[in-house]
């Protein structure tokens, strides 16, 4: 097993991951600040990721081609619900008081956003982001059946060579890559929780 | 269009029906699984600490890989897919049984001991009840995964919707990549929206007001 793929499949998530938060944390404010959108919003992320993922690829195939983008695309698509959701509940979730305070003060609604509803959301918008991260992680392995390659293309081809090494180096260095994240971001998630409660 | 279902149309038919037998078989095996096992992990707490860990490492394997090396084991039959779906199923299950139990409020469980319930009622008419929420989330999610999965049955050569998708994509031909893609994206969400229901049903009368 090459080392090569590894990286493949690295750089897909991470590119995939980007994208989603610089997608899904607008939306998410959106969400929040226009109440009309937001359940327009919600829905559309939500029935997004009930689309299986392999039909999702498929469809974006048809639009863009074989290949990497592709796989970034779908990756992006599957995993906004997450990152959207928890941007949104992160803002509503702050106690009304600071709200109030920040506007008693003189704050317009784009300065408090950004000085103060945002970093209060922050911890949750985080914990959204290695929820998407970690699904990413799995559902990359699609990556390889619409021309991405990636960690799931030693798999397949240990399944259709019945190779049972190769399926196993496969899943354990996917294993190991999503538990790395997760264990990760999660040492940085209890880090900013507990800031926040200083 | 006509045309095309008049040439795939029966075909297409008999693969819709194929991929639901293999997720209602499958999650209707793994939710009885899953929950068996949630409540009996959720009676030993000291040995769950170690297990349900465990369970959220395996739930990071893709399914194509329990697809994949049951097949090398037990060959191109239908038992395959549905061995390899049902233990995907009951993970997401068995997490949530497990938690719901756990988060039952101790006063609950002292009312209903303080009634005079053993405990096997009291898990019976008060534990389980309020984890019921929590354990259809969980039937949600998996559902949902499922139909995801059951596409890769294909793979190994056992039809439902997969096959569509993947002769579209190995032979470029977009129509049958859409006839496989839609069918199952409107079977998962569907499914989603009827468990969804389900849930608003399970949520015991007395929480109903608070949560609405």
């Amino acid at each position: 097993m090459s080392f090569e793929l590894v990286w493949e499949h690295l750089y897909i998530v991470l590119a995939a991951v980007i994208a989603t938060i610089l997608l899904g944390l607008p939306l998410g404010i959106l969400a929040y600040i226009n109440r009309r959108m937001h359940g327009v919003i919600l829905w559309t992320v939500d029935i997004l990721q009930t689309i299986p993922a392999l039909a999702l690829l498929g469809m974006i195939m048809v639009i863009f081609g074989a290949g990497k983008l592709t796989v970034i695309i779908g990756l992006v698509l599957y995993s906004l619900l997450p990152v959207v959701r928890n941007t949104y509940l992160g803002l509503t979730n702050i106690d009304p008081a600071i709200k109030e305070a920040a506007r008693g003060m003189g704050m317009s609604t784009g300065y408090r956003l950004l000085h103060v509803e945002l970093p209060l959301a922050f911890p949750m918008i985080f914990t959204g982001i290695r929820i998407a991260t970690v699904t990413a992680v799995g559902v990359a392995v699609f990556a390889t059946f619409v021309g991405g390659g990636g960690l799931g293309s030693i798999i397949y081809r240990g399944i259709h060579v019945q190779n049972m090494n190769l399926i196993m180096s496969g899943t354990f260095s996917l294993m190991a890559m999503a538990i790395l994240f997760d264990a990760v971001m999660s040492l940085v998630e209890k880090k900013l929780y507990r800031q926040k409660k200083k | 269009m006509t045309k095309f279902f008049d040439q795939y149309g029966t075909k297409l038919w008999e693969a819709i029906i194929t991929h639901l037998e293999y997720v209602l078989v499958s999650v209707a095996l793994g939710f009885v699984i899953a929950l068996i096992l949630g409540i009996l992990l959720s009676r030993v707490p000291k040995i769950s600490k170690f297990v349900i860990p465990v369970i959220s490492v395996f739930q990071t394997i893709p399914g194509i890989v329990f697809i994949g090396v049951l097949f090398l084991y037990l060959g191109m039959v239908p038992l395959t897919v549905l061995i390899a779906l049902t233990v995907y199923a009951v993970f997401p299950i068995l997490k949530n049984t497990y938690t719901g139990l756990l988060n039952v409020s101790q006063g609950y469980k002292e009312a209903a001991k303080g009634c005079g319930m053993s405990s096997m009622q009291s898990l019976l008419r008060v534990e389980l009840p309020l984890a019921m929420p929590n354990i259809i989330g969980g039937l949600r999610m998996s559902t949902i995964y499922i139909v995801s999965w059951a596409v890769l049955a294909s793979m190994i050569g056992l039809g439902g919707l997969g096959d569509f998708i993947y002769i579209g994509v190995s032979t470029n031909n977009n129509i049958l990549i859409i006839a496989g893609a839609i069918p199952s994206a409107v079977m998962a969400v569907g499914l989603g929206l009827l468990i969804d229901a389900l849930r608003k049903k399970v949520i015991p009368k007395g929480l109903r007001g608070e949560r609405a």
